[in-house]
């Protein structure tokens, strides 16, 4: 790591601040696209859901 | 034009006669008002600055309280389907609503404001100023409102959304309001706030009609 | 060109079918986020290492390499919502409900993040984390109109209801933000005096820029993944709806 200066703890702040936004911003997309997943197999539409018309 | 002028007279006597409706409003916006110098301390210079404020923000709260008004009960007893179904187009029904709303909601705030510029030990100028920006500024405040009512009207817990979600769309309208009664930059500041407000509530007032009618209809379906 | 009036599935006709807007936008995903991913890992690499402090500012221009992506961002989200709004009301373009409801909380989060970076940069450049400036004054409004759209959203039951009401009202807080714009510059410097840093200042250097340049295109790419697989989402999410309705009505009868 090199040295920040004078200031390093308010950059490394907004670094941290945003990549644990950005992190969160993946996982909640990545969770609501498993868990939509899921619930289209439990119905028994795991396939179709690509092909279907509404 | 003949239903535009009978939605109006309808919406005038409906909240004439609930009465109590109007009073109400107006003595919240003077308790608003009132409340203020037992937060910041009765120094009356001190009040005297911030009193254009104090008095924007109160007749600000006290026009969001009326919004549920405006089109909830026609909603609920199933007006608004035959306003929809009407040989006038729905916008000018809006349109009827908003001045009306103006009328029992606006004017009688502006008619108060008075008693508040007295507790607010406001001066003789800023008073007149303050009473012709509430009367160029508040149109735009009943526009912004007929929308924000209009696009909840179909939501059941539309209460709160409302005000949510115009009171970011009337910030121009609380600054230019403010703007125009204390002239931090100058008269000539001033001046600007006051041309600017106008045309802010020409603005709203022509066009929120067409939309809250577009949100309304669309929304029903 | 001839005339055929028979239906083809021309690219349009099949972007606005759902099934076939993610069947054919599926394949991009990967790709993309993987594109998303070095670009991040270069820009980062650049942003904290491979870059001299400036001259002004110091270590802190640093911060300005998350905090521009991110208030570009603010304001392209907004964008790419009223392009859909007009999508949804003009053209009753079925894609554009859903982009129009997948970006709305991924323009308030990088509004936020916006607003958060920006007051960590305030604190070492101005001396304070909060200024009512003109421009975080106009990002702190844009905060809110994205959290009452998205909370406008969650009030609705049916969806294709609320995406026609939506579309209006983004529509409307189109036309304002720059009014608002307008407004808070005036009364920002009617409130301030004049010390306040402005930050045109100097041309920026190359080695500032090249860092700047990979960062907003990183954040840029993110944004686009992350839309296109919240619209997928957000299609399977309505595919359930109507399957589980249709579910409801089967067990009644």
């Amino acid at each position: 790591m090199i040295a920040l200066g004078a200031h390093a703890e308010f950059i490394i702040a907004a670094y941290v601040g945003v990549f644990a936004g950005l992190a969160a911003l993946i996982g909640w997309t990545v969770f609501a696209a498993r868990q939509t997943k899921r619930r289209l197999e439990e119905l028994g539409d795991g396939q179709r859901a690509n092909s279907s018309a509404q | 034009m003949n239903g535009f002028w009978s939605v109006l007279s309808r919406e005038i006597r409906l909240s004439l006669r609930g009465g109590g409706e109007i009073l109400t409003l107006v003595l919240f916006f003077v308790i608003v008002g009132a409340v203020v110098p037992f937060a910041v301390g009765p120094d009356k210079a001190l009040l005297a600055r911030i009193a254009p404020g104090i008095v924007w923000i109160a007749a600000f709260l006290a026009m969001l309280l009326g919004l549920e008004k405006l089109f909830g009960p026609d909603r609920a007893d199933g007006t608004l389907a035959l306003y929809r179904l009407a040989d006038i187009p729905l916008s000018a029904v809006v349109a009827a609503k908003v001045i009306a709303h103006w009328l029992t909601a606006a004017l009688p705030l502006i008619l108060a404001s008075p008693v508040l510029a007295l507790l607010l030990a406001m001066d003789a100028t800023s008073f007149w100023r303050t009473v012709l920006s509430l009367l160029l500024g508040t149109p735009a405040l009943a526009g912004f409102g007929a929308i924000g009512a209009a696009v909840t009207v179909a939501t059941r817990r539309g209460g709160l959304l409302a005000p949510i979600l115009i009171a970011p769309l009337s910030v121009p309208v609380l600054i230019f309001g403010v703007g125009a009664i204390a002239p931090t930059g100058g008269p000539d500041q001033a001046q600007a706030a006051i041309l600017l407000l106008a045309a802010l509530s020409l603005m709203v007032v022509v066009l929120s009609p067409f939309a809250a009618a577009l949100a309304i209809d669309w929304g029903e379906d | 060109m001839t005339i055929d009036t028979t239906p083809k599935m021309t690219w349009w006709n099949r972007l606005s079918h759902p099934g076939q807007f993610v069947a054919l936008t599926r394949p991009l995903v990967l790709p993309l986020a993987l594109l998303t991913g070095v670009l991040f890992a270069v820009g980062l690499w650049y942003g904290l290492f491979s870059s001299p402090p400036e001259k002004y500012m110091g270590d802190t221009v640093r911060i300005m390499y998350v905090h521009v992506p991110t208030a570009w961002l603010s304001q392209f989200v907004y964008a790419t919502m009223a392009v859909s709004a007009l999508g949804t009301l003009v053209w009753r373009h079925p894609m554009a409900d859903v982009s129009m409801k997948a970006a709305a909380p991924l323009g308030a989060a990088f509004t936020a993040m916006a607003l958060f970076t920006g007051s960590l940069w305030g604190r070492p450049t101005w001396g304070t984390f909060w200024e009512w400036d003109g421009r975080m004054t106009s990002t702190l409004v844009l905060l809110f109109i994205y959290l009452g759209i998205v909370a406008l959203w969650r009030a609705f039951d049916d969806q294709l209801r609320a995406a026609r009401v939506v579309a209006v009202f983004t529509l409307v807080g189109a036309v304002n933000i720059p009014i608002i714009k307008f407004s808070v510059d005036w009364w920002s410097t009617l409130h301030q005096p004049a010390s306040v840093f402005r930050a045109d200042g100097p041309t920026m250097p190359g080695e500032i820029l090249t860092p700047l340049f990979v960062m907003f295109f990183a954040f840029t790419f993110l944004f686009i993944t992350l839309q296109l697989a919240a619209m997928h989402t957000e299609v399977r999410r309505r595919r359930i709806t109507t399957l589980e309705r249709r579910a409801a009505r089967g067990d009644a009868r």
